[in-house]
C-alpha cells in the first residue's frame, strides 16, 4: 500500500499493536502528527518531553508492553534523555520516536538539528537513524523487537521530516532477523543441576531478587521455589514487588538503605541466589566481601551483568522464569529452619522497634503515614515514587503485595520520575488506585505534568511529603559534611494545594499525625485528581541508625 | 598489563565504529589499537582491536561489546594460534652521505622504499610487533620525522574462519 513515511510510521505502531503513546509535538515530527489524526492510537501530551519518555515507562511498567513516546528533533529529543537513561538504567522496554531535521541539511547546525542518536548511544539499547523511508517499517519492527527481548531497554528511532513525507509501498516484515541479536532464554541444564545441589547443601541460603524477577514475569517461580526449599527473599529497590510483602520468607529491601533483616541475611548467608540484580553499588556494595563466605550463584538474562560487580561461583544465563521453574521442579529443601528461625526473629524484633517511632508535635510521621496509607489503599493499588528520602520510606513502609505495583526510578535514581510515571501508570491502568508518592523537591521537577494529568483527567492521588528542603542531600550532609548544609533548603515552595486547586485538583493540607487517617479517607475516596500535602520534619531521616 | 587481541564482525553500517569507541572510553577500558575494513561479504566490517588488561577485563570487553546490537561475533586470539601484521609508513631523515646505508637497512628488513626526497625518505613496512619495533629502533639514528601505523590486524592460523 502507497503511503508516506508518516504514515508507515503509525501503520507500524497499529502493527505492533501500540495503542497508547506519549509526546510533544514540534516542526520535525508535523508530518507524523499530521498522519496521527487518521489514527485511532491514543496520543497524551505531556507538559515537558522528560515526562513524555517517563509516562511511557510507567505505562510500560505496569502493563507489560513496550511503551513508546514520540518528540520533535533537538530539544525535543534532548529532553528525553534522562527519561531513556532512566529506563535504560531500570530495563524498562520503551520506543522513542523523535523527527530529525532534512536528511539533506544534517550536519549543518541548523535549526532545531541534534545529534540524538550519538547523544543517547549510551544510554540506550540500540538506537537508529534513518536514512531511507522504505526502511521505516523494518527498522519499528527490529525496534520493538530489541526493545522488549532479551535484558529489555530503551531504542530510539531518528526519522528526518523529509522522510516522513517521502511516498513508497508499505510493506510490514513478518519476521526480525538481527544477526547480531539472539537472546538466549533456556538456561543451561548442566549450571541448573549445579544449583539445585548448592541448594540442598546449604544451611543459611539467601535469595536477592531484582527488578530481572518482575519484568520476566517470574513471581509465582520465585515463591514456588522459595517455599518449596524453605530459601529467605530479599529484594532490591527494583525487585520490590517480586513476593509479597507479608510472606512468610520475606526479609525486606536490602542496601544501604534497606531493612536490617535483609542486609543480615546476605551478610551471614552461606549461599547468595542473586536472580535478575546487577548487583548494584547501593544494593550489595559489599558483594565482594559476602563472596569471601558465601557461595555466589548468579542468575541473569545478560551475560554481561555476570562477573561485573561480583564474581559468581555458578554463573547462568537465561530467563528468571524458565531457570526458576526448571529449579522448582527438581531442586529438594536443604536443612535451613535453624536459619529461618534466626531471620525471623531478627525481622520481628526490627519492626517492634520501627513502629515506636513518634512524630514530632506539629509534623507527619512519613513511615507512619505510608504505612497506614498502603493499609487503606490495599488492593489494586500502584504506586510511584519520587527519589530522596520519599523513594526510601516508600521502599521500606509501603506494603506492596503484587509485582509491578511499587514503579521507582532505582538505577538512575532520578528525581521528577514519579509523577510523570504515575500518568503512565493510570493510562495503562484505569482501574487501578494510582498514588505517586514526592517529595518537595523532586515533585518540582516535573510538576508540570499536573496539566497532563487534568486534561486527562486522570485520578492520579499525590501525597507530597513536604519538608522544605532536599532532604536526602540535607541527611547526606549531615552524617558526611559535619552538618554543613549547603544548598538544600527550600523554604520558599509554593503553597502546593493551591498549586493543585489551581491546576484544577482538590487538595489538603495537613501537619500532624491525628489528621491523617481522616485526610487519607478523603484523598481516595474518589477517582479524581487529588494532592495531599504533608508538612514533614526537616530532620527526619532515613537511616534511622544516624540519629540515634 | 597484558596485550589481548579481539577480533570483532560488525554490521557495515554508519556509526558502529562510534558505538564501539564509544564504549571502550565509557567503561574505562584502554584500546590498544584498532584496524578495521570490509570483509569477503560486503555488509561486514571487521575490527581488529587489542585491549590492555587482565582476563577479567578482556571478558568484560567482550560481553560488552557483544550487547552492541550491530555486533555479529567476537574472538579472542591466542598469540600463538594467529598470525598477526601492521604496516607502517616511516619518513626519515635521508641525506646524500645517509641515504645508502638506510637502503641497507631497509632491505635487511625486507622493507620498502616507497618515496624519496632531496632530505627524506618514506619506507613501508610490514610485519609483527617485534620486526617492526626492530626497524624504529635502527632507523632512530638518522632521525624519524613521522611514523604512520595502521594498527595490528590478525588472522587464525590453518583452516579456522572466525565465523564458524
Amino acid at each position: 500500500m502507497r503511503m508516506t513515511g508518516a504514515q508507515a510510521i503509525i501503520k507500524s505502531l497499529e502493527k505492533e499493536n501500540v495503542n497508547t503513546i506519549f509526546g510533544y509535538p514540534g516542526a520535525a515530527i508535523c508530518p507524523f502528527y499530521d498522519a496521527l489524526l487518521e489514527s485511532d492510537i491514543k496520543h497524551i501530551l505531556t507538559r515537558c518531553e522528560q515526562g513524555a519518555a517517563h509516562a511511557a515507562s510507567g505505562y510500560s511498567r505496569i502493563t507489560n508492553r513496550t511503551g513508546v513516546c514520540v518528540t520533535t528533533s533537538g530539544p525535543g529529543a534532548t529532553n528525553l534523555i534522562t527519561g531513556i537513561a532512566t529506563a535504560y538504567m531500570d530495563s524498562i522496554p520503551m520506543v522513542a520516536i523523535t523527527g530529525q531535521v532534512r536528511s539533506d541539511l544534517i550536519g549543518r547546525d541548523v535549526f532545531q538539528e541534534a545529534d540524538i542518536t550519538g547523544a543517547t548511544a549510551p544510554f540506550c539499547k540500540h538506537n537508529y537513524l534513518v536514512k531511507d523511508a522504505k526502511n521505516i517499517p523494518r527498522i519499528i519492527k527490529e525496534a520493538f523487537h530489541i526493545a522488549s527481548t532479551g535484558r529489555p531497554g530503551p531504542v530510539l528511532v531518528d526519522i528526518p521530516i523529509d522522510l516522513q513525507q517521502e511516498e513508497f509501498d508499505f510493506v510490514y516484515p513478518k519476521t526480525v532477523d538481527i544477526r547480531g541479536y539472539k537472546p538466549n532464554y533456556k538456561g543451561n541444564m548442566m549450571q541448573i543441576s549445579k544449583i539445585a545441589k548448592a541448594i540442598e547443601n546449604a544451611k543459611c541460603p539467601v535469595i536477592c531478587a531484582g527488578g530481572g524477577v518482575l519484568s520476566a514475569n517470574a513471581t509465582k517461580e520465585l515463591a514456588a521455589l522459595a517455599q518449596k526449599c524453605q530459601i529467605p527473599v530479599a529484594t532490591t529497590l527494583m525487585g520490590i514487588g517480586a513476593i509479597a510483602y507479608d510472606h512468610d520468607l520475606y526479609l525486606g529491601m536490602l542496601g544501604s538503605h534497606g531493612v536490617y533483616a535483609a542486609n543480615y541475611a546476605t551478610n551471614h548467608a552461606d549461599l547468595l541466589l542473586i536472580i535478575g540484580a546487577r548487583v548494584g553499588d547501593r544494593a550489595m556494595g559489599g558483594a565482594s566481601k559476602i563472596a569471601r563466605t558465601a557461595r555466589i550463584i548468579h542468575i541473569d538474562i545478560d551475560p554481561a551483568e555476570i562477573g561485573k560487580n561480583v564474581d559468581a561461583s555458578i554463573p547462568l544465563v537465561g530467563d528468571a522464569g524458565l531457570i526458576l521453574s526448571d529449579l522448582v521442579n527438581i531442586t529438594q529443601k536443604g536443612k535451613t529452619e535453624e536459619w529461618i528461625a534466626t531471620l525471623t526473629k531478627i525481622k520481628d524484633d526490627h519492626i517492634t522497634r520501627k513502629t515506636d517511632a513518634k512524630g514530632k508535635e506539629g509534623y507527619i510521621n512519613p513511615r507512619r503515614l505510608l504505612s497506614m496509607l498502603s493499609e487503606i489503599a490495599e488492593g489494586n493499588t500502584v504506586f510511584t515514587t519520587e527519589v530522596g528520602q520519599n523513594q526510601i520510606w516508600a521502599a521500606n513502609h509501603l506494603r506492596i503485595k503484587n509485582p509491578r505495583s511499587f514503579i521507582t526510578s532505582g538505577g538512575m535514581g532520578t528525581m521528577g520520575y514519579g509523577l510523570p510515571a504515575a500518568v503512565g501508570v493510570k493510562i495503562g491502568s484505569p482501574d487501578s488506585t494510582v498514588i505517586a508518592i514526592s517529595g518537595d523537591g523532586s515533585f518540582q521537577m516535573c510538576m508540570q505534568e499536573l496539566g497532563t494529568i487534568k486534561q486527562n483527567n486522570l485520578g492520579v492521588k499525590i501525597v507530597i511529603l513536604n519538608n522544605s528542603r532536599l532532604g536526602m542531600v540535607r541527611e547526606l550532609q549531615e552524617s558526611k559534611f559535619h552538618k554543613r548544609y549547603s544548598q538544600v533548603n527550600l523554604e520558599t515552595n509554593p503553597d502546593f494545594v493551591k498549586l493543585a486547586c489551581a491546576y484544577g485538583f482538590k487538595g489538603e493540607r495537613i501537619s500532624s499525625d491525628g489528621e491523617v487517617i481522616g485526610a487519607l479517607h478523603k484523598m481516595l475516596a474518589d477517582d479524581e485528581p487529588y494532592l495531599l500535602e504533608c508538612i514533614v520534619d526537616p530532620e527526619e531521616p532515613t537511616l534511622l541508625t544516624n540519629t540515634r | 598489563m597484558a596485550k589481548h587481541t579481539l577480533s570483532v564482525l560488525v554490521e557495515n553500517h554508519a556509526g558502529v565504529l562510534s558505538r564501539v569507541a564509544g564504549l571502550f572510553s565509557r567503561r574505562g577500558f584502554n584500546i590498544d589499537s584498532l584496524a578495521v575494513g570490509v570483509t569477503e561479504n560486503p555488509d561486514i566490517s571487521r575490527m581488529t582491536i587489542v585491549v590492555d588488561g587482565d582476563e577479567h577485563i578482556v571478558e568484560q570487553v567482550s560481553k560488552q561489546l557483544n550487547k552492541i546490537i550491530d555486533v555479529i561475533k567476537i574472538k579472542q586470539l591466542s598469540e600463538s594460534d594467529s598470525v598477526r601484521r601492521e604496516l607502517a609508513l616511516v619518513k626519515v631523515n635521508a641525506t646524500a652521505t645517509t641515504r645508502a646505508e638506510i637502503i641497507q637497512i631497509v632491505e635487511i628488513f625486507r622493507a620498502k622504499i616507497i618515496d624519496v626526497s632531496k632530505t627524506t625518505l618514506t619506507i613501508e613496512t610490514s610485519g609483527d610487533l617485534e620486526k617492526l619495533d626492530a626497524l624504529l629502533d635502527m632507523l632512530a639514528q638518522f632521525g624519524i620525522k613521522e611514523i604512520v601505523r595502521t594498527g595490528v590486524i590478525a588472522v587464525e592460523r590453518g583452516n579456522k574462519l572466525i565465523s564458524e
